[in-house]
């Protein structure tokens, strides 16, 4: 069987997009925020997953309010990166994975999650920066599947919901045949407010205490209603979501025990508090 | 209609639910247009016609007019799509921030800065 080796978790501010394209990784802005990838690229080079799940919200480029799927899992063989409106550079096609795809999906539907499929899907900010910041040099080493959580419109299923999804994606991970080595990321997050006169609203408490309740204490926010995590988070810190589904994974992985390989918190990028994370699997 | 968002305001925040959703339906999907650079062009080379096209109503028409971000959440915007108009005119986040908050560019992200204090 697949082997899910561990989790990581990132911001994807559009605005990375334009750092890495041009070189400012070391600048003072940015520094900060990129200091939290080399120890995860070590661990990466180290353990070297074939395959990742990648849990992110679509910003408007694949979905628009015509039809908005609450949970959706790509199931192409290779998904494309399109003009987003603001001018950050499209990056090339990344391989999908399409034997486990249909396994998560199969697996998924069986245990009652029933999920939009698809067999073509465009791929924006969220799902192809987390791949270039693991992943600077060259091509991309690992296929994907994409799994996309509904972060547009209201109502967003519940965090305790989204959880649940993660635990089944790590089962369906796990009972997958085949000897690859899987990894899970979360994209998004964390506190941050792009709209209304609380735009710029950050709340570091909160932050701090949800990335070390995914190593302690990993249902801890799912006592929260959606309704109070953008409250405590922010409009788009409720993208903590995705970090959920991640964690929710590992723990069908190894119990609860995982060990944090890596973790970096930084305020502000844009307008966000960005976090960089390493989790692994203890067996 | 009963929602969660009626329930308990949260203050400076607008949640797009199914009222703002079904309100904000033609802006969205004008601003959703905007991902492809030939409609960003026929947007700038006739903005009212491109407007009628799409069938904005009035708010949402003086809210694209007016550049005011308040004004087209009010009038059922929704942040990811509007992000794609304020890519037209090259506006970071933060620029759309001080505008939302009435504060400098400088002031709001010193106001960033702070919270990572």
């Amino acid at each position: 069987m697949a082997k899910l080796i561990g989790g990581l978790g990132t911001s994807h501010i559009p605005a990375i997009g334009g750092a890495i394209h041009k070189g400012l990784q070391n600048e003072p802005y940015w520094k900060p925020f990129f200091d939290g990838f080399p120890p995860i690229r070590d661990w990466l080079a180290k353990n070297k997953p074939d395959v990742v799940v990648m849990f992110y919200n679509d910003h408007g480029l694949n979905f628009f309010l015509d039809k908005m799927p609450t949970f959706a899992v790509g199931a192409a063989p290779e998904y494309h990166n399109a003009d987003e409106g603001w001018g950050i550079p499209t990056l090339p096609p990344f391989k999908g994975e399409l034997d486990l795809s249909w396994h998560i999906i199969n697996t998924l539907v069986e245990k009652e999650f029933d999920v939009v499929t698809c067999q073509e899907m465009l791929v924006d900010h969220a799902c192809t920066l987390p791949l270039k910041l693991f992943w600077p040099e060259g091509d991309c080493p690992v296929t994907v599947v994409p799994i996309c959580i509904n972060t547009v419109q209201f109502p967003l299923p519940s965090a305790k919901r989204v959880y649940a999804l993660g635990k089944a994606v790590g089962e369906a991970i796990k009972s997958w045949d085949s000897k690859k080595k899987v990894a899970v990321i979360a994209s998004g997050g964390l506190s941050h407010q792009l709209d209304g006169e609380r735009a710029g609203f950050i709340n570091k408490a909160f932050d701090l205490k949800f990335l070390d309740s995914l190593e302690s204490n990993p249902e801890w926010a799912t006592q929260f209603s959606v309704h109070e995590l953008v409250e405590q988070t922010g409009t788009q810190g409720v993208e903590l979501l995705m970090w959920l589904a991640m964690r929710g994974a590992l723990g069908a992985a190894g119990g609860s025990r995982v060990r944090r390989v890596s973790g970096n918190y930084h305020i502000p990028i844009s307008n966000t508090a960005t976090a960089a994370l390493a989790l692994e699997t203890v067996d | 209609m009963s929602t969660c968002t009626e329930e308990k305001p949260i203050p400076g925040t607008t949640l797009f639910d199914a009222n703002q959703a079904r309100k904000g339906y033609a802006l969205n999907k004008m601003c959703f247009s905007f991902n492809s650079e030939e409609n960003r062009k026929a947007f700038l080379a006739d903005e009212e016609a491109y407007m009628r096209k799409y069938g904005l109503n009035e708010q949402q028409a003086a809210a694209i007019r007016a550049r005011n971000v308040l004004q087209l959440i009010a009038a059922g915007g929704n942040a990811y799509y509007l992000a794609k108009f304020a890519g037209i005119f090259h506006l970071d986040m933060q620029d759309i921030g001080a505008q939302q908050t009435g504060m400098t560019k400088e002031a709001f992200r010193a106001k960033l800065v702070a919270a990572g204090q």
